[in-house]
């Protein structure tokens, strides 16, 4: 062992301030502050937090297909900047996922634009095309570099081609991701079902349309002792499902995302398409019972469910609109203000960032101790920030955060070793 | 009175005093309609374009009767007419519209706030005549205009039944609304299919049986049945509609003395409404369109001489 090769003075940690060595991307030691290292790369964190490297299970980069929206080097870029280690890919491309050949073009363009990292893990589809027919070539995409499969956005509605295709991925050793929404009660709907769609005149989403899913798919594990992973979960009718699964011992896992823990269907007033996304934003009742389900470890993980569009896309009448939010540059920050509010403590983003997610898809553990890979980042949670189209490193500028002023930034951002991001603007 | 608003959305914009106002403007211009020369040079000089992107015959030609009358120029574009049949978007529409320097563009657009999307875009008033499910409000307001000519100020406290399909209805949205703003009863009536989400917090009683519903009314409102809700499953067939939601003398004979019977057309008779009926002296459905040229001039005058009123420009 040749020394550390780079050292991160003053970051605090657990709450005390330490150097942290790191070499040859594993971390070395924490230093006491003040201990004269050897000569190498230095960076002054300035006191700010040290985190693991965050890990976002549900990310759309858009690429191939859809470059205008985002692609592979844009949503890299914004992940960096994010504070996120690695992100895992929908398929909904175009071409979509479904073969050895776009998985392995979307590995070559994150090497390409990020050979350090972030990773971009791809998530095959499900199904060919994501058309809920037949099987996607499983094994193919598995060997080629898929870490998860899922057919996202477009939920597979035939029962029994969902549990064949448990069977077959379980074979692989994959988690299947899946989208809870039943086709035929969200027809056509563009906000949550409720008060504010029916002042609105828009055509509501119910809650039944993701808990009628989620109830099949948490049976269906329970019958085959298979896992499952439920993507996005808006309401609180899941999130009792689920807590009625685990208890069962059924292996069920779930995510949810910072908008559904922060805002509610009353964001849409006014048609602001912004706030449109799908799942839709629900009702306070749905933000409080996410937020205890997030606490207590009900639901795993937080992921962003990224979805970057254009602005010429989002500006059009609410039926027009695409389903999304661009959420990889403001994850941490709407996150941290969970904090700030006393609803989660600085532990639980690093348990639902980081350490869950890892462990839900394979994904190499990080408990940032020595001997661990070197993948984390320094957050300063102090620093205030306007939310601006300029500000925003992914293309997607399709966030309701626009013009708002969100606290806390990243200000380093290490994977394996490698700096990533690093914020300039601090001295 | 200095008219406040560049634009027409909805009614929730409009104090009950503005919603006098207009039906005073409107009672006024009526008088208009009565003249053997039915035109004053009020708006000469004004453009009006009429933007329907939905397909719609009377509205838009009560808007244009109304501009002519005032003088305005009024340019009609329908969807088959404008670029948007070539792919452009609406925003894109709206902005080479606006770039010709209309003084007020009429928007009936078949989603829910697109007039809204509209307004906050363009500069020129944006009148809103029919936004997906979401609001009518020029409608609203020649009900309320029309039943304003009957009862005067003895508005308040009426009781008004509305009947049929409320969920996907703007004009029940906007009817609602004024009625309620006025100080009178509104009751719904409609098979739970057919009601909007969350209508429990609408101030609003709701009666699902129209013979129970009738009852004390002091005026009807049939709304039409579009025929694509049996083929969404909302409804088993029309027969059984018509039998259950359909308003027949039986049911005016329960309502109050002098009950009144209205529709905003078009009409399925022997559906929503009972085909004699609609031609009875209790109907007020050609009032309604009468009133509904006037209360479009009263409208069209506020907003286009909302500039020149408050020195602006």
């Amino acid at each position: 062992m040749s020394g550390p090769d780079l050292i991160v003075n003053n970051a605090l940690w657990q709450g005390d301030m330490v150097d942290v060595w790191v070499d040859q991307g594993r971390i070395l030691r924490f230093a006491p502050v003040g201990e004269v290292g050897p000569v190498c790369r230095k960076i002054d964190g300035h006191g700010a937090l040290l985190l693991p490297g965050l890990v976002d299970g549900h990310v759309h980069l858009r690429e191939p297909g859809f470059e205008y929206k985002e692609d592979i080097a844009s949503g890299l870029a914004a992940a960096a900047g994010g504070g996120f280690r690695a992100v895992l890919a929908m398929a909904n491309t175009n071409p979509v996922n479904d073969s050895a050949a776009v998985t392995t073009f979307m590995l070559d363009q994150a090497f390409r634009s990020h050979p350090h990292g972030p990773l971009l893990h791809p998530v095959g589809a499900l199904t060919r095309n994501l058309e809920g027919q037949e099987l996607a070539p499983l094994a193919e995409l598995s060997e080629a570099g898929c870490k998860a499969l899922s057919n996202d956005g477009m939920p597979v509605s035939n029962p029994d081609l969902f549990r064949r295709a448990l069977e077959y991925a379980s074979d692989l050793g994959l988690p299947v991701i899946d989208h809870c929404e039943d086709p035929h009660l969200a027809t056509g709907a563009v906000m949550n079902e409720g008060r504010v769609s029916g002042l609105m005149g828009l055509k509501g989403q119910p809650v039944v349309a993701e808990s009628l899913h989620v109830a099949r798919d948490i049976l269906m594990a329970e019958y085959l002792n298979l896992p499952v992973h439920l993507a996005h979960i808006s309401c609180r009718q899941s999130v009792e499902l689920i807590a009625w699964a685990k208890q069962r011992g059924v292996r069920i896992t779930a995510e949810t995302c910072p908008h559904y823990l922060l805002w509610t269907e009353d964001m849409v007033e006014g048609y602001n398409t912004l706030a449109k996304v799908n799942p839709p934003l629900r009702t306070a009742d749905d933000v409080e019972a996410l937020r205890q389900a997030v606490r207590q470890g009900i639901i795993d993980i937080l992921v962003t469910d990224h979805a970057p569009h254009a602005d010429h896309e989002k500006e059009a009448p609410m039926d027009d609109a695409p389903n999304g939010i661009s959420g990889l540059d403001t994850a941490l920050s709407l996150s941290w203000t969970l904090v700030q509010r006393g609803i989660l403590v600085l532990d639980d983003l690093c348990r639902l960032w980081s350490r869950r997610p890892a462990e839900i898809f394979s994904l190499r553990k990080n408990s940032l101790a020595p001997g661990d890979p070197a993948d984390f980042l320094l957050f300063d949670p102090d620093a205030t920030w306007t939310v601006t189209p300029q500000i925003l490193r992914s293309k997607g500028k399709n966030t309701p955060c626009l013009g708002q002023t969100l606290p806390g930034r990243v200000r380093l951002n290490v994977v394996d070793g490698h700096t990533v991001f690093h914020d300039a603007t601090v001295p | 009175m200095l008219w406040p608003h560049k634009d027409l959305l909805c009614i929730s914009q409009l104090t009950p005093a503005e919603i006098l106002h207009v039906f005073e403007m409107a009672r006024r211009f009526a008088e208009i309609n009565s003249r053997p020369i039915k035109k004053v040079p009020t708006l000469k000089g004004k453009t009006v374009v009429l933007f329907f992107v939905e397909p719609s015959t009377r509205t838009k030609t009560s808007f244009d009767i109304a501009g002519k009358r005032l003088s305005a120029d009024t340019y009609s574009l329908t969807a088959s007419t404008s670029s948007l049949r070539k792919g452009e978007n609406l925003k894109d529409s709206a902005l080479t519209l606006q770039a010709m320097h209309p003084d007020a563009l009429v928007l009936r657009h078949q989603q829910s706030g697109a007039a809204a999307f509209l307004a906050r875009r363009l500069s020129c008033s944006v009148i809103n005549a029919g936004d997906g499910w979401h609001a009518h409000p020029t409608q609203a307001l020649l009900d309320g205009f029309t039943l304003s000519e009957i009862w005067g100020e003895a508005m308040t406290g009426k009781n008004i039944l509305i009947v049929g399909d409320i969920a996907h209805s703007r004009v029940a949205r906007s009817d609602v609304q004024l009625f309620t703003s006025l100080g009178m009863n509104v009751r719904l009536c409609a098979p739970k299919t057919l009601l909007p989400s969350g209508v429990d917090g609408w101030p609003v009683e709701v009666v699902p049986d129209l013979t129970a519903a009738s009852r004390g009314m002091d005026a009807v409102i049939c709304l039409r049945l579009q025929l694509e809700r049996q083929q969404a499953g909302l409804l088993p067939d029309l027969r059984e509609y018509a039998r259950h939601f359909g308003l027949t003398a039986a049911h005016l004979r329960l309502a109050n003395p002098g009950v009144r019977v209205m529709h905003p057309g078009p009409m399925n008779r022997g559906v929503e409404i009972d085909a004699a009926l609609a031609d009875g002296e209790q109907s007020l459905i050609l009032d309604q369109v009468s009133a509904g040229v006037a209360t479009r001039m009263a409208l069209l005058f506020l907003y286009l001489t909302r500039k020149d009123q408050t020195g602006e420009e």
